[in-house]
């Protein structure tokens, strides 16, 4: 009985290999996805316009290697459909797999030549081909069998009839062993241990694992059982899934892990340990660490992925020649009085170790040193070479040890990546990527990271156990990170909140990041683009004129106005921003009074030393004003020192630093006055337009009253005309007045802030617009000669008494000369029947609009036409803004890198040189 | 806007004729922009007074523009000085209603535009660069000038006054004709903004109108240049029409783009030495000023800028480098010069503005550059602050007066760019030497000379920056001083040659 299904694995490079005829398209077709496969014929076919135009070749051939290539860069199973007999045609199909760490799988079809010619013969293109043709495919093909394993194929399947062909109904593709993406943890991941028994126990404790030694009775038993702690809180409350799905581990002991997890379920879902290799070497008690690691992993309560040190003590084991150095020989001492049982049990653990894990949806990966983005996933010597050894530059350093090549500082990967290996001072990010190796054995410490907390756990070495031949921190540390290490001591007690952060020692950026179209995915909307030629403006703008981008968290969205009103003399009323929510079923909204300032955002920190550690910024300061697209709102430097003091005082006064648990804030704010920063643009359009229409008009009423005295017809008409415009200018001029003070001193700047964007490890997204400015207005209170409290109120839009209340309170606001108000749904994040709501809408005033539409916009004729005007490609350009500006925020508050960060920064100023009507 | 035109000739009221237009009745007329009303607020023997009110449409001015933009924000804007001011709109208008005068016909009265005639002009208002103008531009023209003022906001008396004036003109005898003309090219001028576009067409008109007499005038050199709105490609020919055949002052032609025509200055460059600067009053660099005030008349035959740009590229050449690396590339200067040696196989400007890339594109001829040329330039934008592979594998770099462009802050950034990752061979930083700043005359102390320089160091202060970079990424430097050594303040510019130290 033939066998029906064929074993591949998941993510490998399937090559056909068989003569003309032999029913390769056919076989591809039946077990395959039409997108899977990558057809010669096919390739002829577009490069020629004739499947069988052997003269097209070369180029079909180049146009398959570009196609497989492009899929198996995406980690796509592909399949090669061509005859595939030379070794030379196989020959760039297994660099191409190799290159990209996938397995080359062979499926010989081996049919008789009669076979062969007898199909060929029914195909009229094919018609023509000679039996000779078949007949050398034939040949090669038998001498090809030989060859495929040396060649580098993994797997071979040789089909030799037409009824082993035809009896595979199915093929099986099998999870690569580095696949858990459905352990979603959350985990415990640990640093090199290298023998530190102690240090591990502490840690684990320190963890909340509860360790209890056994007696061993029994030469399978490791004599040490370790229970996983609950997942407390509902935030990380997931279900195990070991159950769920079968893990086909090459371990002999998976009903045996099934049943202790599923055990140890039972009052709950618990934490799961991940080590990181170098279990063994250097330290003093390697079999205990063995014992006890191993079994935490056979009873599912621990992963753990090899380091170089245990492959050896492996090789070792295996009677392969290895030169005992770098602490082999204490581990080798040491297990010699353990009995040869416990011996092979640890020989098949580590043989049984997988390189590397990818976990967690894909979000986590785990390798000893580290892997880069193309290799996780994989498959291939090279990756398992990567994750034991990492890479090095073939240079030597002066302590004799080869230098690392930086992988994580090039790393662009969307998963992180924990790791060890090298040892490090301290745990740091850096790329989204974190080296976890602490350096126990030489002294330091023993780190744990805990996912998805991001929280850093350390226990100290008890003593040092060996002298490093580099010491550990051999590199010279960034200021910022060595001032830290001082204020917080080794060993502390208590969790150590993350530190250090990735910013510190990132410092460029790449191109690639914002160049060129770009796709930036966001939790509020699926994706946003941002088209190349808005990319080209902004990279102008963000390196000529912007702060630098580590103090760009986030910029503000643009605001769309009201859909225009239909009341005569008016252009905008706040009915129709009442209707617009009402109509989307938003039942509340804030009412907000618009500031006529200069919108900031307002990066503080408690000292200095708060934006070094956060942001890795270094002697700028406590803080950074700063406008819309990114520019430093002071130019005078002393003014903003003593702003940013005086502001940072007032947060101390207000006890923000205690109440949100923070040395840092994020405010979204207006600074007033307009003319502060605006005074340029105030003298030369705003001013100048008044100076000129004043000057003007009176000398043409006067020439006009001459004229009427003439009873000339028609300059009656044409003086009231002129006598409204000179009104018109006069309001005008009042208008721009209004928003204008000199700015002598620090007292004359005020700063109302509306939004608290993020703290540290938070944003407030979540909280609603009523709590914003309650919060916003209590700090107000510290100091409100600097801090303005925003007049606002809650509107049901349900009730109509408040909403003509709210009407009113517009009314008098902008009759007063108030730029008008703001009106935002009570939630911040508004999510309505349409999904995501305008954020806010501006509802501005009839004399305020004098400075966007002109000094006579209200003069007959005039209006009629300004309300033409679309307000939908502004509000487009307003929630992809918006949806980019919390997602760069929620990325920094999560901690990821500058560049996911400043991308997000980066699309909402590219976003604002879209061609939208500047008045609105 | 509003131009009144006043004679006390005998009888005033034959102004009526002369401008074709009944003083008996308000007249209006469709014009560019809005409407023009004529009208008369004194009619008698004794005196006569035309009125021109020009009434712009500012919602037309903004929602019925078409064609290119690109001249400033005045006519994107609601909030837009253009209907109160005298201006090109104001030119069209007169051409408009006053086209018959101005050709100088009369059909009841011929004699009549032949009269030179007492005539008083007011124009309420006009926009000046400053009060001295109108009179520079009126004056040589035999009017008597008085100009009144306006406060740029009376609530804010140290804003001082505005650019806008009440503009009186005064002449004994002049034909109407001939005021009409003035009036025509020099009120944009003075104004200086045009609401069209500007062709060759423009050229023409201007010396269709001012050809009888702006030769003579003496701010002839200004008039053309600000009415063709600093075209150099119409204001030098221009120019020279007007002159006809007399030297030309000032004025550099346009650079000569053709290729391979190279050598000169080069010589002089080959000591090091750069010639004939004042040195007492050494003109400003011929950057690009904000304003976009073209290049002082008195430039020198070669500007700073020039001499820099060739001793860089004569010290590049002098490498013999495969694969050069412009980074700041501008308009593509540096670009050129280098293209002229054949011996450099490839060449990579990269600038962060667009726009320059497009004008470097347009003056290297890139569209029409022979395939073979062609493969040796390309012209990318980037940003120094950015990582970029593509700045990897060349023999050297230029940075020519790129780095006082960029916030101090940002330095570490560019130098981790430029020398930790692209790592040329060889790099050229060229910087003002702020030691040097003292002999501008025209710079005051502690100001820098561009309004987009964010520093500019003393010569120690470079050479502390260039040892430390050189110094930890493995590099030598040199540091030499560009155009000519004043002893104590050193050259105008500096430059730091920097060398990448081999590892064995």
């Amino acid at each position: 009985m033939p066998q029906d299904t064929l074993k591949v694995p998941e993510l490998s490079l399937i090559i056909l290999i068989g003569s003309t005829g032999a029913g390769k398209s056919t076989f591809a077709r039946r077990l395959f996805k039409p997108t899977e496969i990558v057809s010669s014929d096919a390739c002829r076919g577009l490069v020629a316009d004739d499947e069988n135009d052997q003269s097209a070749s070369k180029d079909a051939f180049e146009l398959l290697h570009y196609l497989v290539a492009k899929r198996l860069k995406r980690g796509l199973l592909t399949v090669v459909d061509a005859t595939n007999v030379q070794e030379e045609g196989r020959k760039p199909l297994v660099a191409l797999a190799r290159q990209y760490h996938v397995l080359p799988v062979a499926i010989v079809l081996d049919v008789p030549d009669a076979v062969a010619q007898e199909r060929n013969a029914q195909r009229p293109d094919r018609r023509h081909l000679g039996r000779h043709v078949i007949a050398s495919h034939r040949q090669q093909l038998r001498r090809s069998l030989r060859n495929l394993k040396q060649e580098g194929f993994r797997h071979i399947h040789h089909l030799r009839n037409v009824g082993e062909i035809d009896a595979i109904q199915s093929i099986t593709r099998d999870r690569l062993y580095n696949n858990r993406q459905e352990e979603t943890g959350p985990f415990d991941i640990i640093g090199d241990v290298h023998g530190c028994y102690e240090e591990l126990r502490a840690l684990l404790e320190k963890l909340g694992y509860q360790i209890t030694e056994e007696p061993i009775t029994d030469v399978r038993d490791l004599g040490v059982r370790v229970v996983a702690p609950l997942v407390s809180g509902d935030a990380t409350l997931r279900v195990f899934s070991l159950n769920d799905t079968a893990v086909d581990d090459a371990d002999g002991a998976d009903a045996e892990t099934r049943r202790v997890a599923s055990l140890q379920s039972a009052d709950g879902p618990r934490r799961k340990a991940v080590f990181l290799g170098d279990l063994v070497d250097r330290g003093p008690a390697s079999p205990q660490v063995l014992r006890l690691v191993m079994s935490m992993v056979r009873d599912g309560s621990a992963l753990c992925v090899p380091g170089n040190h245990d492959i050896k003590l492996l090789r070792h084991l295996n009677g392969k020649n290895v030169t005992i150095n770098h602490g082999l020989a204490e581990t080798l001492a040491q297990l010699e009085p353990e009995p040869e049982a416990f011996k092979s049990e640890v020989r098949r653990f580590l043989d049984g170790l997988v390189s590397h894990y990818v976990l967690d949806g894909g979000k986590l990966v785990v390798a000893h040193a580290g892997l880069t983005e193309e290799m996780q996933g994989r498959g291939s010597g090279a990756v398992r070479a990567f994750a034991l050894f990492g890479e090095s530059t073939g240079e030597i350093d002066e302590f004799g040890l080869p230098v690392r090549y930086e992988w994580a500082r090039e790393y662009r990967g969307r998963a992180m990546v924990a790791f060890g290996h090298t040892p490090v001072p301290d745990a740091e990010w850096l790329n989204n990527t974190i080296d976890l190796d602490t350096g126990c054995v030489f002294g330091g410490r023993l780190t744990a990271l805990r996912y998805p907390e991001r929280e850093l756990v350390a226990v100290p070495a008890a003593q040092v156990y060996c002298e490093p031949a580099r010491p550990l921190n051999y590199k010279q540390l960034l200021a910022a990170s060595s001032q830290l290490s001082a204020s917080s001591p080794d060993g502390e007690n208590q969790n150590e909140k993350l530190t250090a952060s990735s910013y510190q020692l990132e410092a460029e950026l790449d191109i690639r990041d914002v160049t060129g179209k770009q796709f930036i995915e966001t939790r509020l909307m699926r994706g946003v683009t941002i088209r190349e030629d808005n990319a080209v403006a902004a990279l102008e703008v963000m390196s000529r004129f912007a702060l630098h981008p580590k103090w760009l968290l986030y910029l503000p969205p643009t605001m769309s106005p009201t859909e225009t009103s239909a009341l005569p003399d008016l252009l905008e009323h706040p009915a129709e921003a009442f209707d617009y929510y009402q109509r989307l079923g938003v039942e509340r909204v804030v009412c907000e009074e618009k500031h006529m300032g200069s919108r900031v955002v307002v990066v503080v920190g408690r000292d200095e030393a708060a934006i070094q550690r956060r942001l890795g910024l270094v002697g700028e300061g406590i803080g950074k004003v700063y406008t819309r697209t990114g520019r430093n709102f002071f130019t005078d430097a002393a003014l903003e020192t003593a702003f940013l003091a005086r502001l940072r005082d007032a947060l101390s006064t207000a006890g923000f630093w205690e109440k949100f648990d923070t040395d840092w804030v994020c405010l979204d704010a207006e600074l007033l006055p307009w003319s502060a920063k605006a005074q340029e643009l105030v003298k030369t359009q705003y001013a100048a337009v008044a100076a000129a229409a004043l000057a003007a008009l009176p000398q043409v009423e006067a020439a006009l009253t001459e004229a009427a005295a003439r009873q000339l017809d028609g300059a009656e008409t044409l003086l009231a005309r002129t006598t409204a415009r000179h009104q018109a200018a006069t309001h005008y001029a009042d208008a721009y007045r209004r928003y204008c003070w000199p700015v002598h001193s620090l007292d004359d700047l005020k700063l109302a802030p509306f939004h608290l964007l993020a703290t540290e490890g938070k944003t407030y997204f979540d909280r609603d617009h009523a709590w914003h400015m309650e919060t916003l207005r209590t700090l107000a209170l510290a100091d409100p000669g600097l801090l303005r409290a925003t007049p606002y109120r809650v509107v049901p839009l349900t009730n109509p008494a408040e909403v003509k209340a709210a009407i009113q309170w517009w009314t008098d606001l902008t009759a007063a000369g108030g730029e008008g108000m703001v009106v935002k749904p009570y939630d911040f994040i508004p999510q309505g029947k349409g999904g995501l709501l305008q954020p806010a809408l501006k509802c501005r005033g009839r004399e305020y609009l004098r400075i966007i539409y002109g000094p006579d916009y209200l003069l007959p004729g005039h209006l009629d036409r300004l309300r033409q005007r679309n307000v939908k490609a502004k509000r487009n350009l307003a929630l992809r803004e918006f949806a980019l500006g919390v997602e760069g925020l929620e990325r920094f508050v999560a901690g990821q890198p500058l560049r996911r960060v400043h991308q997000c920064v980066f699309g909402v100023l590219a976003l604002e040189s879209e061609a939208v009507d500047p008045r609105l | 806007m509003l131009l009144t035109i006043s004679t006390t000739y005998h009888p005033a009221t034959d102004l009526g004729y002369l401008l074709h237009k009944n003083p008996a009745r308000l007249q209006s007329l469709e014009v560019a922009g809005g409407q023009a009303h004529i009208f008369y607020p004194e009619a008698t023997a004794e005196r006569c007074t035309a009125a021109l009110l020009l009434d712009l449409d500012p919602i037309g001015l903004v929602r019925g523009r078409a064609g290119a933009s690109g001249e400033g924000f005045a006519l994107e804007q609601y909030v837009n000085d253009r209907p109160y001011v005298a201006s090109s709109f104001l030119s069209a208008a007169l051409s408009k209603a006053f086209g018959t005068a101005m050709n100088g016909t009369c059909k009841d009265k011929p004699d009549l535009p032949t009269q030179a005639l007492p005539l008083a002009v007011k124009v309420a208002v006009v926009s000046a660069p400053g009060p001295d103008w109108p009179r520079r531009l009126f004056e040589p023209l035999g009017y008597e000038v008085e100009i009144e003022t306006t406060p740029l906001d009376p609530t804010v008396p140290e804003w001082g006054d505005s650019r806008y004036y009440t503009l009186h003109l005064r002449h004994e005898g002049l034909r109407l004709q001939d005021v009409l003309t003035h009036l025509y090219v020099l009120l944009p001028v003075l104004d200086n903004d045009k609401h069209y576009y500007i062709g060759e067409h423009e050229a023409e008109k201007l010396l269709h109108r001012g050809g009888g007499w702006l030769p003579q005038h003496p701010e002839r050199g200004f008039i053309t240049r600000r009415y063709l709105r600093y075209l150099a490609a119409y204001v030098n020919p221009t120019l020279e029409r007007l002159m006809e055949g007399e030297v030309l002052e000032g004025a550099s032609p346009p650079d000569p783009l053709s290729e391979g025509r190279g050598g000169t200055g080069f010589a002089a460059d080959e000591t090091g030495q750069v010639s004939n600067e004042s040195r007492l009053a050494p003109p400003l660099p011929s950057e690009r000023g904000p304003g976009g005030e073209a290049p002082a008349s008195t430039d020198p035959k070669t500007s700073l800028h020039d001499q820099r740009l060739q001793r860089v590229a004569h010290e590049i050449y002098q490498l013999a480098p495969k694969r050069v690396l412009d980074l700041g590339c501008g308009e593509g200067k540096l670009l050129r010069l280098l293209l002229r040696q054949p011996k450099i196989e490839y060449i990579l400007g990269m600038d962060v503005s667009h726009q320059a890339l497009a004008r470097a594109a347009q003056r290297l001829h890139l569209d029409e550059m022979p395939p073979r040329q062609r493969t040796r330039i390309d012209l990318i934008q980037g940003s120094l602050l950015y990582r970029d592979d593509r700045l990897a594998g060349f023999d050297a770099a230029a940075l020519v007066e790129v780095i006082e462009h960029l916030d101090p802050n940002r330095l570490a950034a560019l130098e981790a760019v430029v020398f930790g990752q692209a790592r040329p061979a060889h790099v050229f930083v060229t910087t003002p030497n702020a030691d040097y700043n003292q002999l501008f005359e025209k710079l005051n102390a502690g100001e820098f000379r561009h309004d987009d320089h964010r520093f500019e160091w003393s010569r120690a202060e470079f050479a502390a920056w260039a040892t430390a970079v050189a110094e930890r990424h493995e590099y030598q430097v040199r540091l030499v001083g560009m155009g000519e050594e004043v002893e104590g303040v050193g050259a105008p510019s500096q430059m730091a040659v920097f060398g990448m130290i081999k590892s064995v």
